[in-house]
């Protein structure tokens, strides 16, 4: 029996797809959450909007906020450290997490390196806005990459240039000589061995998920569609109007992506979703995206 | 022609898996896909999600009377959706198969593991089994036939057309179980 493997690793990400990973910070939104057919919810204190809003350093969670969204469902459980905080992720590690989430949501703990997530038995998710950033990632132990897109704006805009851009790096990728390999993952600095492994296959070595400004089905749909295999929705459900209705249309969403009459049918009276930012709106150092590299 | 319940979960892994022996598939997300297949795969994911998508797209029912006759193959949330019984009333079982399933009965995340499985009535060894979260099935009846064992535990089962895993052969390249589920219980209940 072997336990620290990839594959498995992976493999919970592959249980995930087609499915909604919902932020929740209490017990009560968790069950709401699982009630609607998540497949998987994100524990955390503040979510992205609050945390934008309020300011200030943002951390992991309290370990009994944890735990106590641990026992009230039985979904799989995520949980976000810093970006390069290794100690932050061996606490949630220590509570058994499912996933932990090595998130440009939180303030970074480090601006030079991210955690070598090999060193875990619990797999991690990250953040990317390119393909190179995707495979440094993975290069580090990465066993599913989201969208960063930009968190807690209820604005698709971002996700859905970070996943044209992965899919279209990668589609370039797959018409290169070898000959033509070294001098491109020098270029994006991104690991040869990952470079040429695209180049063979078109496709990312672990699952591709998206992430940052979902909040509606259409939402859902369009970067399904773009070539997300689930969808992570952050503020865009617990601040709109009617969270357990919305909850519950964009899981429907996620199965039928590619069905309009069925979308239009998802998307009949939702009430309001969540207000959201445009991207001139936010400072450039307010950007989240640009956390991590 | 295989039906392949597609509203969430490792659909797609038990396509390519099919796809491998030369078995056409269709993704099942309607009642309408249940007409005219030979056979089904309910697959690994989240069983609450399952459960939840299935009673809301009508699709229970119709899922409930095909299930009476047709072939299934479940894996892992599949295999626990077929049981009897399930030790969570957030879960619905279609009671195609006798046992009670235990939801996450290994562990969390940390405890999932892959393994070698030997299957001796299928006359092979050295199956690498991907066990994700997965459960443990309890209260086995009479009439279930094992076809596998991970020390105490009993992994792959077989009540006449149902064929149900905890867990995932969709993960590997090895189509060895896919193979039995066609050849053996596909095209000799048909």
């Amino acid at each position: 029996m072997a336990k620290n493997l990839f594959e498995v690793k992976t493999g919970l990400a592959e249980m995930l797809k087609g499915g909604v990973i919902m932020d929740v910070t209490t017990p009560g939104e968790a069950s709401i959450a699982e009630k609607a057919g998540a497949v998987a919810v994100m524990a955390l204190e503040r979510i992205p909007a609050d945390i934008r809003r309020d300011g200030g350093i943002a951390r992991a969670s309290d370990p009994q906020m944890i735990k106590d969204i641990q026992e009230s469902v039985s979904i799989p459980v995520m949980a976000k450290c810093r970006i390069g905080h290794f100690a932050e992720a061996q606490v949630l590690e220590a509570l058994e997490v499912d996933y932990i989430d090595e998130s440009e949501v939180l303030t970074p703990a480090d601006e030079a390196n991210h955690i070598w997530k090999h060193d875990f038995k619990t797999p991690f998710v990250c953040g990317a806005t390119n393909l190179a950033e995707a495979l440094r990632r993975i290069g580090e132990g990465a066993a599913l990459i989201r969208t960063k897109g930009e968190p807690g704006t209820g604005n698709i805009v971002e996700a859905v240039r970070h996943m044209r851009t992965i899919v279209m790096e990668m589609s370039h990728l797959s018409t290169l000589r070898g000959d033509e390999l070294m001098a491109v993952a020098k270029e994006m600095g991104a690991p040869f061995h990952l470079v040429a492994q695209i180049a063979e296959t078109g496709k990312l070595p672990v699952p591709n998920f998206s992430a940052g400004g979902i909040a509606t089905p259409a939402d859902a749909s369009l970067v399904m569609q773009l070539g997300a295999e689930s969808i992570f929705v952050g503020s865009g459900i617990f601040k709109s109007e009617d969270p357990a209705m919305r909850a519950k249309a964009i899981v429907q969403a996620a199965t039928f992506f590619d069905d309009p009459k069925k979308l239009a049918e998802i998307s009949t009276g939702l009430g309001a979703a969540m207000k959201g930012l445009d991207m001139s709106e936010i400072s450039p150092e307010d950007r989240m995206q640009d956390r991590g590299w | 022609m295989i039906g392949v319940v597609a509203l969430q979960g490792s659909f797609a892994k038990h396509a390519h898996s099919l796809g491998s022996i030369g078995v056409t598939c269709r993704a099942v997300r309607s009642e309408a896909d249940l007409k005219s297949i030979d056979g089904l795969v309910l697959p690994g994911g989240e069983s609450t999600t399952m459960t939840t998508l299935l009673q809301n797209e009508g699709l229970w029912e119709p899922l409930n009377a095909t299930l009476e006759t047709m072939p299934v193959f479940g894996t892992c949330a599949g295999a626990i959706l077929l049981g009897q019984q399930v030790d969570d009333d957030r879960v619905k079982c279609f009671d195609k198969i006798q046992y009670k399933a235990v939801r996450n009965a290994y562990g969390r995340q940390i405890e999932s593991f892959t393994t070698s499985l030997i299957l001796p009535k299928l006359n092979y060894h050295d199956f690498h089994a991907v066990f994700i979260r997965a459960p443990k099935f309890e209260n086995i009846q009479q009439g279930v036939d094992s076809l596998a064992v991970y020390g105490p535990e009993h992994v792959l089962l077989r009540q006449d057309h149902v064929l149900a895993a905890s867990f995932h052969p969709e993960l590997t390249d090895d189509a060895t179980i896919h193979k039995y589920f066609v050849d053996e219980i596909v095209l000799k209940y048909r």
